[in-house]
């Protein structure tokens, strides 16, 4: 039993804040081992989920089980550590200080100049939080959540405000130090991100989760459009040998292609074919992803 | 109790106990110490500007007797000794508003650090600072020559520092009630008014009588009666001790109050 015991389980659950209901019965299991993407638009619920996960924030129904226990247990046996957007820092302190005084709130932690060095700020441990950039800050922040050497490491949006180097700096530190065993979760509005360092996307809008899968199952939601078409005696063959052509479809005179590529197949059923009434459509999901990608892609 | 999950058998396991005593330790202790004490504007307010006092108000007062004969400048360097000491603990109490307000006290509940842990570790710093506001004051009164009995310098020195706790509270009752960077900017002019009405920058003698009774039942009042009560040999008014028990109890439950509002909230 033990030996299946997920990393983390949320069941059912929901938090409102007065008229506004910021996450919706929402159900999760994330195994051991697993690196997770929360990717949704600012506003979707992936800060309010985060902070019910890390018993930050107290749900209105539903319940919540981090390796078995209660998240405060987790949190006190240095189980479980987060890079939250929220957290401050002590200006008056030196990045290295903050990693020492940090280091002695557990029984047992990595060595402080380890885990500077696997943020990528040993450079800067003598100097003082308050002159460190936001990217600097954060990686900091990522130190201090390797110190217990975690089970569970929980990032939201972690390099929100950092520039296009700072991000690739950010995702090359917590890259180095993913190894077997640590399970990650991380809320990110990026796609490129989640594409780039998950195993796994759970794509949440309006505090539910709308798809669930592994990078290249969400990717293909996403990408792919429907294209549908009168064609009496459509060639089915010809239609899936087409580049980027998931699944061809006929309902009596009518035939429906699932593709990558909707462009090519219109331009195929116009030009090659008897086809008419054409109509190509996004999928829902791909509305989800683009309200995701493209509106908040700058926030 | 889970065994060692299959995937993190690999690794070394760590350690999984909660911290003792919730994380208190003397190296984070020490951490705080060390923060305060590179913290100019807290030297300047809690070290220099009391001595510097003493030398511009106590020195030309040489020469002159309290009633029992001992010299009027101890006298008021033991009541500036203890306006440093409370000074010192309500700065240490109060910084817990600055920790709050940059959103320092959210990481901290991220880690194993229990919070009264935490307010513990900023109790003992502000009895440290507090020690080390009334030993410069008193080694300044000694280096300009205040000269009393060994027992008289170590009864007003615990006097002056024990009562300081009250202001530790006093602090932590501020911090909790306002999370606000410079919280110290406003409680700095609070602290100067109520050691005027405590008597420590001039006798409650020379007030007006209607002030000298209104002095009585303000909260600096008791500690420095209690302070001062060694040298000047009139012993501790029940009114004094009264005091002295009530304002500490008043801000030592409304820290408790606040301090449990804030850590409930989740």
């Amino acid at each position: 039993m033990t030996s299946t015991q997920p990393a983390v389980e949320l069941s059912g659950l929901t938090k409102t804040f007065g008229a506004v209901t910021a996450v919706d019965g929402l159900s999760l299991r994330v195994e051991p081992g697993e690196v997770v993407a929360f990717l949704g638009p600012n506003g979707a619920g992936k800060t309010t989920t985060i902070d019910m996960l890390l018993g930050l924030a107290r749900p209105d129904a539903g319940s919540v089980r981090i390796l078995g226990g209660e998240p405060a247990d987790a949190i006190a046996r240095g189980r479980v550590a987060a890079v939250l957007q929220t957290g401050g820092l002590l200006k008056d302190l030196t990045v290295g200080e903050t990693v020492r005084l940090t280091a002695n709130f557990y029984r047992h932690s990595r060595p402080a100049e380890e885990v500077l060095e696997r943020a990528g700020i040993t450079g800067i441990a003598d100097r003082v939080v308050g002159r460190c950039s936001g990217g600097q800050q954060q990686r900091l922040r990522f130190a201090l959540a390797l110190l217990p050497d975690p089970d569970l490491m929980v990032l939201d949006e972690p390099t929100t405000g950092m520039d296009v180097e700072g991000r690739r700096e950010f995702w090359q530190a917590l890259r180095r130090d993913a190894r077997s065993g640590r399970t990650v979760i991380f809320a990110t509005h990026y796609l490129d991100e989640a594409d780039a360092y998950a195993d796994r996307i759970v794509l949440v809008r309006q505090g539910r989760i709308v798809a669930d899968g592994t990078t290249a199952e969400i990717k293909n939601l996403a990408a792919g459009r429907l294209v549908r078409a009168t064609l009496p005696g459509a060639d089915q063959a010809a239609l899936a040998a087409l580049p980027g052509v998931d699944a061809v479809e006929v309902r009596g005179d009518s035939v429906l292609v699932r593709t990558a590529d909707s462009d090519l197949v219109a331009r195929h059923l116009l030009t090659r074919t008897a086809a008419r009434d054409v109509e190509i459509t996004s999928r829902n999901l791909e509305d989800a992803f683009l309200a995701l990608t493209t509106d908040h892609a700058g926030a | 109790m889970t065994t060692a999950l299959n995937a993190t058998t690999d690794r070394v396991a760590p350690d999984r106990r909660p911290p003792a005593l919730g994380g208190f330790s003397p190296a984070v202790l020490g951490i705080e110490l060390r923060r305060v004490l590179r913290n100019r504007r807290t030297l300047a307010f809690t070290l220099i500007m009391p001595a510097v006092f003493f030398l511009i108000f106590g020195l030309p007062q040489r020469g002159q007797q309290l009633p029992n004969g001992r010299a009027v400048t101890a006298y008021i360097m033991v009541s500036l000794a203890v306006y440093a000491a409370m000074v010192a603990t309500t700065s240490i109490g109060a910084a817990v508003a600055t920790e709050r307000a940059l959103g320092w006290s959210r990481q901290l509940r991220l880690t194993p650090l229990r919070p009264t842990a935490y307010v513990a570790a900023k109790v003992v710093t502000a009895m440290v600072l507090g020690l080390i506001a009334v030993c410069v004051e008193f080694v300044v009164g000694a280096a300009t020559g205040v000269r009393l009995s060994a027992d008289v310098w170590l009864l007003t020195g615990l006097g002056a520092w024990l009562g300081s706790l009250v202001f530790a509270a006093f602090g932590l009752f501020v911090g909790y009630l306002f999370p606000a960077e410079n919280v110290m900017q406003f409680i700095g002019p609070i602290l100067a008014v109520l050691a005027m009405f405590g008597g420590l920058f001039v006798p409650l003698e020379v007030l007006p009588e209607v002030l000298r009774d209104v002095a009585r039942f303000t909260p600096v009042y008791g500690v420095g009666e209690l302070a001062r009560a060694p040298l000047t040999g009139d012993g501790v008014s029940l009114a004094a001790l009264a005091n002295l028990v009530v304002w500490t109890a008043l801000f030592a439950l409304g820290a408790t109050r606040l301090f449990r509002r804030d850590t409930a909230r989740v």
